[in-house]
């Protein structure tokens, strides 16, 4: 019995070396082809957004595959942990060594995506489906809305908000505006490498896959696979809906923070935190299996390059990635297309032939 | 603008969002997914009567029609290929970043025809403003249509849907897929059907769309289709008249916030009004509740 | 003391009255049922005790503790566990999860000890691992550990819930239907299953069933209910022939 359980145990831990192998494994290999020259800049360009959707992608896993609650807002978080940090930094910047500074606006920018998270949980998780994911895309929205109109200035009698413009901040004149609504921050300072974003993905990886394999990630599952029971049994369903919610929401602030610092200029814009990068996301973390946490790092890698590597059919590389991802989906999910997979499957074909010469 | 003015072209912008939001509403009663690529349906059929009547010089009238009639096929193909396949696939997941994917798809190919500049779209609608209280208030033509295409829509769709086997089918399909199957309806017909009325009407909205706002690009149909998604949810998903109440109080909530509040925060507000109402009414205004019975 | 008194419970759901004026006595280590025709009202009742639904008057104590309205889960803490008449398992995790997830309140440790993999963690989840094959072996479902619980047969979905309420500890079991669904043998071997647990665990069970061959084969006593009333009460063979019990069952 003691032999089984113990087998069990390494199951999933041998799983989850699997996953932090693999990710150490793209590293040194990715590591190798730049220092070898055998890479475009192009592409080295990608190895830190590679590592932030990654982030992302395992993160809204945490709260589509394993609270089982569509969430359309992910990017929100994304933006409050990236605003979050680039503001933390822009204002320590010098008054604190480089590294230390930078590892503080990562846990900065964690917390208070992650204290968002909760807020925004308390009255999101209350209700279901559809309804729960057209709340989290309008909380997503509102998020970017609302940092387009903010402004933070600092000066010699300490910090000034607005909601309007720079000019009501009412500052002295050597003060600094630090957000500029629409405009954002500018010159964060540019912290984020390859291998800062891997150790940070590693993390990512460790906290989700312990929490699943822990008490409260079987509690967070047995919610979502049935509410009810879960209640009779005692689990309290508000407190780990909104762990699970929050600890999701605090790894994409990281994402953000780690984003904030591999730009110049950081804005809130549709295209890096509105409604259609949450999609983007979820098509990783759907493309990558539901529940799956390695799957969602191998979709977020593999959809990332599929355009760059595409660039030569320039116009229609869009087009081919909207064809590879419904074509994906049909033959991942479509029933037929399951029977085909199993009647076709080079293991039941192998195992056909054995048997067929066995008879003979 | 007088208030009136600003209320009457919330009414008319909600309108189209209404148009809009039936598609959504209908096809997630029945098929239970949410279409995504509706609002790129929109965008299709805004090109097609921009060409029609640029290009080959056909008249509004027979433009529109031409439309509905290319989305009516568009929206059953889709159905067809991408979207039935996965009908029993066990996760609504699937079918939602399938239909993401297809909008991917319409918007890429709608970049590789018509380039990504934006286009200026003629009004379809040739009809003078109307003025009342010496010019204080101006009524465009375009209102004007908008307003009465979405009433007449509204009520020949909620007749169709009381009055004919067809309609009266797609409410047995919404209730109960499998018992409808079993009293002999054909499950896959109806459904497609709602994918040909809904595709439809997005053509109608395109064309509405486009004369209110007159700017054509590929992505023209996302914000709107996102927001009359929104809508239908205000009102209570799957109920007809709910995606016109929440299609125009949506309208209406965004034009006036935008006249007196700030343009920049106006979807903000508008996402923060229907966060409050699910929060009250948890599954929209005219929402059934169903709970979950132990 | 008893074990379970309920006196005077009721409940209407706009305006229907669905139980009214319920009353129940039942000692430590009794096995009681609770019987009566579709709709008289049983699994609300159910739902009543176990805090699913609000009483409108009445009083319920569980061992002398009063647990009038508390919610689900403070009821089950103080030592109400229950199954359901349509199986509610976690159908994607293992049967041996399913069952831990029944021993999460009496095995606690914190959710850093839990990402961090503290001491604490591999000592508890040890703990749990060990109580829940300890469970799972006296229903037999041992060799099916690692087994996802949605690919459990029918019979053995239904053990594994009786096995996911012990896990919580309590001192009431309730089964609503346990029954259902089985052939001849596989009640026969519940039946068996069902008194082992009561003598084993030193159980109080309350059950709902319609199988009189369960039954009257291990209810010590029975409460008969119809249109949200108790008909009857007292003991099975004196309950089983009472001819208002049989009019009520086979009609006049």
């Amino acid at each position: 019995m003691i032999v089984m359980k113990k087998m069990k145990l390494d199951k999933n831990l041998k799983s989850s070396l699997i996953t932090y192998g693999m990710v150490i494994a793209a590293y040194i290999v990715m590591q190798t082809l730049v220092m070898t020259d055998n890479i475009s800049s192009l592409m080295e360009g990608l190895f830190v957004p590679l590592c932030i959707y990654s982030i992302m992608a395992v993160s809204l896993n945490l709260t589509v595959g394993i609270l089982g609650e569509l969430s359309l807002g992910h990017a929100g978080f994304m933006c409050i942990g990236a605003f979050a940090g680039a503001f933390f930094s822009k204002c320590m910047n010098g008054a604190m060594p480089d590294g230390i500074r930078f590892v503080c606006a990562i846990l900065i920018g964690a917390v208070v995506a992650a204290l968002f998270g909760f807020l925004i949980g308390i009255p999101v998780l209350r209700l279901k489906g559809d309804y729960l994911a057209i709340v989290t895309l309008g909380f997503g929205e509102i998020i970017k809305n609302l940092v387009n109109v903010f402004y933070v200035g600092r000066d010699a009698n300490g910090f000034h908000f607005s909601m309007k413009d720079a000019m009501s901040l009412g500052m002295e004149a050597d003060g600094e505006v630090i957000i500029k609504g629409a405009q954002g921050i500018t010159k964060t300072p540019q912290d984020s490498t390859f291998t800062i974003g891997v150790i940070l993905l590693l993390i990512a990886l460790f906290i989700v896959l312990n929490f699943i394999n822990s008490r409260s990630g079987r509690a967070v599952m047995a919610i979502r696979d049935n509410r009810i029971a879960a209640e009779s049994i005692g689990i309290n369903i508000t407190k780990y809906k909104l762990m699970a919610f929050s600890i999701s929401a605090g790894l994409a602030g990281v994402a953000g923070v780690l984003y904030a610092h591999n730009l110049t200029t950081l804005t809130a814009l549709p295209k890096n935190f509105g409604y259609n990068q949450s999609i983007m996301i979820l098509v990783y973390v759907v493309l990558g299996g539901i529940g799956n946490i390695r799957g969602s790092v191998i979709a977020a890698v593999a959809l990332t390059l599929l355009p760059e590597l595409m660039r030569s059919l320039q116009d229609y590389r869009m087009l081919i990635y909207a064809v590879v991802l419904i074509g994906a989906m049909l033959f991942t999910w479509a029933p037929k297309a399951k029977e085909f997979r199993e009647k076709y499957s080079p293991k039941r074909l192998l195992a056909l032939k054995k048997a067929q010469k066995e008879a003979k | 603008m007088s208030f009136l003015g600003y209320l009457i072209n919330g009414v008319s912008l909600g309108s189209v969002y209404a148009i809009i939001a039936l598609g959504y509403t209908m096809v997630y009663g029945i098929a239970k997914m949410l279409n995504f690529a509706h609002g790129d349906v929109i965008m299709v059929g805004a090109f097609v009567i921009y060409t029609a009547m640029s290009s080959a010089g056909l008249s509004p009238i027979l433009s529109v029609i031409l439309a509905m009639v290319l989305c009516t096929i568009l929206g059953m193909t889709i159905e067809k290929i991408a979207y039935r396949p996965l009908r029993n696939a066990g996760s609504p997941l699937a079918v939602l970043i399938t239909a993401i994917g297809v909008s991917y798809l319409l918007q890429n190919l709608g970049l590789l025809i018509f380039g990504a500049d934006t286009k200026s779209f003629k009004s379809i609608v040739n009809m003078e403003a109307l003025q009342f209280a010496e010019g204080q208030l101006t009524i465009s033509g375009e209102t004007i249509v908008t307003i009465i295409a979405c009433v007449i829509i509204m009520f020949a769709l909620t007749s169709f849907v009381k009055y004919t086997k067809a309609g009266r089918a797609m409410v047995a399909v919404s209730e109960d897929r499998g018992a409808a199957q079993l009293m002999g309806i054909n499950v896959n017909g109806t459904i497609a059907l709602t994918f040909a009325i809904g595709s439809a009407l997005a053509a109608i909205a395109g064309a509405l769309l486009c004369s209110a706002y007159p700017s054509l690009s590929p992505y023209v149909g996302s914000m709107p289709g996102i927001k009359a998604f929104v809508a239908a949810v205000f009102g209570g998903i799957g109920s007809i008249p709910g995606a016109m109440i929440g299609g125009i109080l949506l309208g209406v909530i965004e034009n006036l916030s935008k006249a007196y509040i700030s343009s920049q925060l106006s979807d903000a507000i508008v996402f923060g009004v229907l966060i409050v109402v699910l929060l009250v009414k948890p599954t929209g205004i005219l929402g059934k509740n169903i709970q979950e019975k132990v | 003391m008893a074990m379970l008194e309920v006196q005077g419970l009721g409940i209407s759901f706009g305006g229907l009255c669905a139980v009214d004026r319920f009353n129940l006595k039942i000692e430590k280590g009794q096995l009681y049922g609770l019987i009566g025709p579709n709709g008289a009202g049983k699994t609300t009742i159910f739902n009543l005790l176990t805090g699913v639904y609000k009483p409108n008057n009445g009083r319920v104590t569980l061992d002398g503790q009063n647990i009038t309205g508390k919610s689900t889960i403070e009821i089950n803490q103080a030592g109400i566990a229950r199954t359901f008449q349509n199986i509610r398992l976690f159908p994607k995790l293992t049967v041996l999860d399913n069952v831990k997830a029944g021993l999460h309140n009496n095995h606690p440790y914190s959710t850093l000890e839990g990402i961090l993999r503290l001491p604490k963690y591999r000592k508890v989840e040890k703990e749990m691992d060990e109580k829940a094959m300890e469970l799972l072996k006296v229903f037999d479902l041992d060799g099916y550990a690692d087994v996802l619980a949605a690919n459990l047969p029918y019979g053995k979905q239904r053990k594994l819930e009786i096995a996911r309420a012990l896990a919580t500890d309590p001192k009431l079991l309730l089964l609503d239907e346990p029954a259902a669904g089985m052939n001849p043998n596989e009640t026969q071997e519940l039946m068996d299953t069902i008194r082992f647990v009561r003598d084993h665990f030193d159980m109080t069970i309350l059950l709902i069933e319609h199988d009189m061959r369960l039954v009257s084969g291990i209810c010590e006593e029975l409460t008969v209910l119809n249109f949200g009333q108790v008909l009857c009460q007292g003991k099975t063979s004196d309950v089983l022939n009472d001819p208002q019990v049989i009019t009520a069952y086979l009609g006049e």
